[in-house]
């Protein structure tokens, strides 16, 4: 009776565990089933027009796909940065009691609602890019021959830029966290081998620790990236949404994909509309499992794999 | 000794790349000091600019009273607190069971080739975009199985991004349970059920909450896949099969009107979500340390 009850405690345990799987599975089926007819109607030409007409039944996508890059590549440059010298300013200079609550408080950041950030970034932050840090952009870098390009139309401030600066603080804390991670992971000798060799402190850590870092930190990006890709509610509050155009100006109302989809799912009227839609949450989907992967493949190497002292 | 004035060429030669290096030391630690500033920084003012714009809509029609017509001044976001905590209880039956559950599977019933694509799945599932989730749950009961919008959509759609964060805190939870306390269990002839039951989940009791309460503050902050599965609603409703309200779905709803009087109270409710979700944070870092012995 007991060696009974054994087998249907593990049968139940396994039935709820094969719900995880199943969801993915599910999640996938039903996204390309709903994409196909967009699928086969336009196969490859979906993303090489920006053409969306919802009247005429014609839909390319590559406005979304380009908004998503562009903002995500802005969010990446400013935050990748920031992220990574906090995250080596935090395990190697700053003072030992210090570490730890710094660390904590820059983690708090991953646990504001992405809906908080769009509210202050459409309420705080685009008002100040509008009035004083896109003229001031334009007044300056906007006069050089290709990057002024970047900066080039009336600063309106819900724009690709606003977009990517929100990425870049919502994926701040994870990027700080994981490079932490990766960087609290590389073994003490690598350090000392340095410093025993008469290495300052910062040439023994660009040096030693951050090449043998590398492959993590760069997961840690992919990751950030990842998010970014995703990233629906605040992005949606200040990208602009409204013009399709790629112009090369980081100061168009343009579109990613996740504010795309959040801003006409409900709108969508008519069948190949809607799995035009459809197609686009299937993109994000395939992307970010890809990116994902990878990430975590980058990371985990870094982390467990290597032996500690190992000549890289 | 005569003092002369430091200059890089009063140095002589062979000390100047030491002092070039110190030089060179110092700005660059100094901006890392700036970058760990900048990220401070950012937290700070938002949570700032929360505080005091979002303490003005704070009174007692804000929390008791459903939202006016539009335009009208004054009513309140109860529909969408009572939301909050609907959709957080349904979530939480559906993903914790599951997500302890996947933990179990992968930590004590490790079948080989099954255990890896539970926690692959999970963790792949932990980086899809909400809004995906949100698209599929949409499809599979709004448009499918329950016909309409409804809360139950919206529980089951953050019971999805809860479960890879419960069972990945699970499953670390779980390791640090010693074998011996298995194998012990074990050997004075209990069943595996009961091991796991009465010996390895009570030991890691605190870690199991600490997993379960922070999923659901994750998912209490969600928007995007409520947006599409539970609707919002401006009237109280507690109805399963009917649409619901949500703190995120009214900031959203609030932040993009023309309306003053409804961006204060967007404010407003993004305070009270952040002060509830540090609540959240601060009693599990108390129950975190009442457990080290």
């Amino acid at each position: 009776m007991v060696r009974n009850f054994d087998r249907t405690f593990a049968a139940g345990v396994t039935a709820l565990a094969m719900l995880v799987p199943l969801t993915l599975a599910g999640i996938t089926v039903l996204i390309v089933i709903d994409a196909w007819p967009s699928l086969t109607t336009f196969g490859l030409s979906y993303f090489t027009t920006t053409v969306w007409d919802p009247v005429h039944l014609v839909f390319g996508a590559a406005a979304y796909v380009y908004g998503t890059i562009v903002t995500t590549i802005v969010a990446v440059a400013i935050a990748a940065p920031v992220a990574i010298g906090s995250a080596i300013f935090l395990t190697e200079f700053a003072p030992r009691r210090l570490r730890a609550p710094v660390a904590y408080i820059i983690e708090l950041l991953a646990y504001i609602p992405s809906i908080v950030y769009g509210l202050w970034a459409i309420f705080v932050m685009v008002p100040i890019m509008r009035g004083a840090i896109e003229p001031a952009l334009q007044n300056t870098v906007g006069h050089l021959p290709l990057i002024g390009q970047l900066f080039s139309g009336p600063p309106v401030g819900l724009d690709l830029l606003s977009g990517g600066v929100v990425l870049a603080i919502m994926i701040l804390p994870i990027l700080t966290a994981v490079s932490r991670e990766v960087l609290l992971a590389v073994p003490p000798t690598q350090r000392e081998a340095m410093i025993g060799l008469g290495a300052t402190r910062w040439e023994a850590v660009s040096r030693a620790v951050l090449p043998y870092a590398r492959p993590g930190i760069i997961g840690g990006i992919v990751l950030g990236v990842g998010r970014a890709f995703g990233e629906t509610m605040a992005v949606t509050m200040v990208v602009g949404n409204s013009s399709r155009d790629i112009t090369g100006s980081l100061f168009i109302p343009g579109y990613t994909m996740a504010s795309a989809i959040a801003n006409q799912f409900v709108e969508a009227d008519t069948q190949l509309y809607f799995s035009a839609i459809v197609e686009v949450a299937l993109t994000l989907l395939i992307v970010a499992l890809a990116v994902n992967t990878i990430a975590r493949y980058l990371i985990r190497r870094t982390i467990a794999d290597r032996p500690a002292g190992a000549v890289v | 000794m005569a003092t002369q004035a430091l200059t890089f060429a009063a140095i002589p030669a062979r000390h100047r790349v030491a002092t070039r290096r110190r030089v060179r030391e110092r700005v660059i630690v100094g901006a890392l000091a700036l970058a760990t500033l900048a990220s401070v920084a950012v937290l700070v003012t938002i949570l700032s600019y929360v505080v005091v714009r979002g303490l003005p809509a704070l009174n007692v029609d804000f929390f008791t009273q459903r939202p006016r017509p539009v335009g009208e001044v004054g009513g309140g976001v109860q529909p969408a607190l009572v939301g909050t905590l609907v959709l957080a209880a349904v979530s939480g039956v559906i993903a914790i069971p599951t997500g302890i559950a996947a933990a179990l599977f992968v930590v004590e019933y490790r079948s080989g080739r099954f255990a890896t694509p539970v926690r692959f799945a999970a963790e792949l599932i932990s980086g899809l975009p909400s809004i995906v989730i949100g698209v599929f749950v949409w499809a599979f009961l709004v448009r499918g199985y329950i016909g309409h919008f409804a809360a139950l959509a919206g529980g089951v759609s953050l019971a999805v991004i809860m479960v890879p964060i419960v069972a990945r805190t699970v499953e670390e939870v779980l390791r640090l349970v010693p074998n011996s306390l298995r194998e012990a269990a074990l050997a004075l002839g209990a069943p595996k059920w009961k091991v796991i039951l009465r010996v390895v989940l009570p030991t890691a009791r605190a870690g199991v909450i600490t997993a379960a309460v922070l999923a659901v503050a994750r998912a209490a902050g969600e928007t995007a896949p409520l947006l599409l599965t539970a609707l919002g609603n401006d009237f109280l409703s507690t109805d399963l099969l009917r649409p619901i309200g949500a703190l995120p779905i009214q900031i959203y709803r609030y932040a993009v009107s023309p309306y003053d009087d409804w961006h204060t109270k967007a404010w407003g409710a993004s305070l009270v979500l952040v002060i509830v979700i540090g609540l959240i944070g601060l009693a599990l870092r108390v129950v975190a340390r009442q457990r080290v012995h």
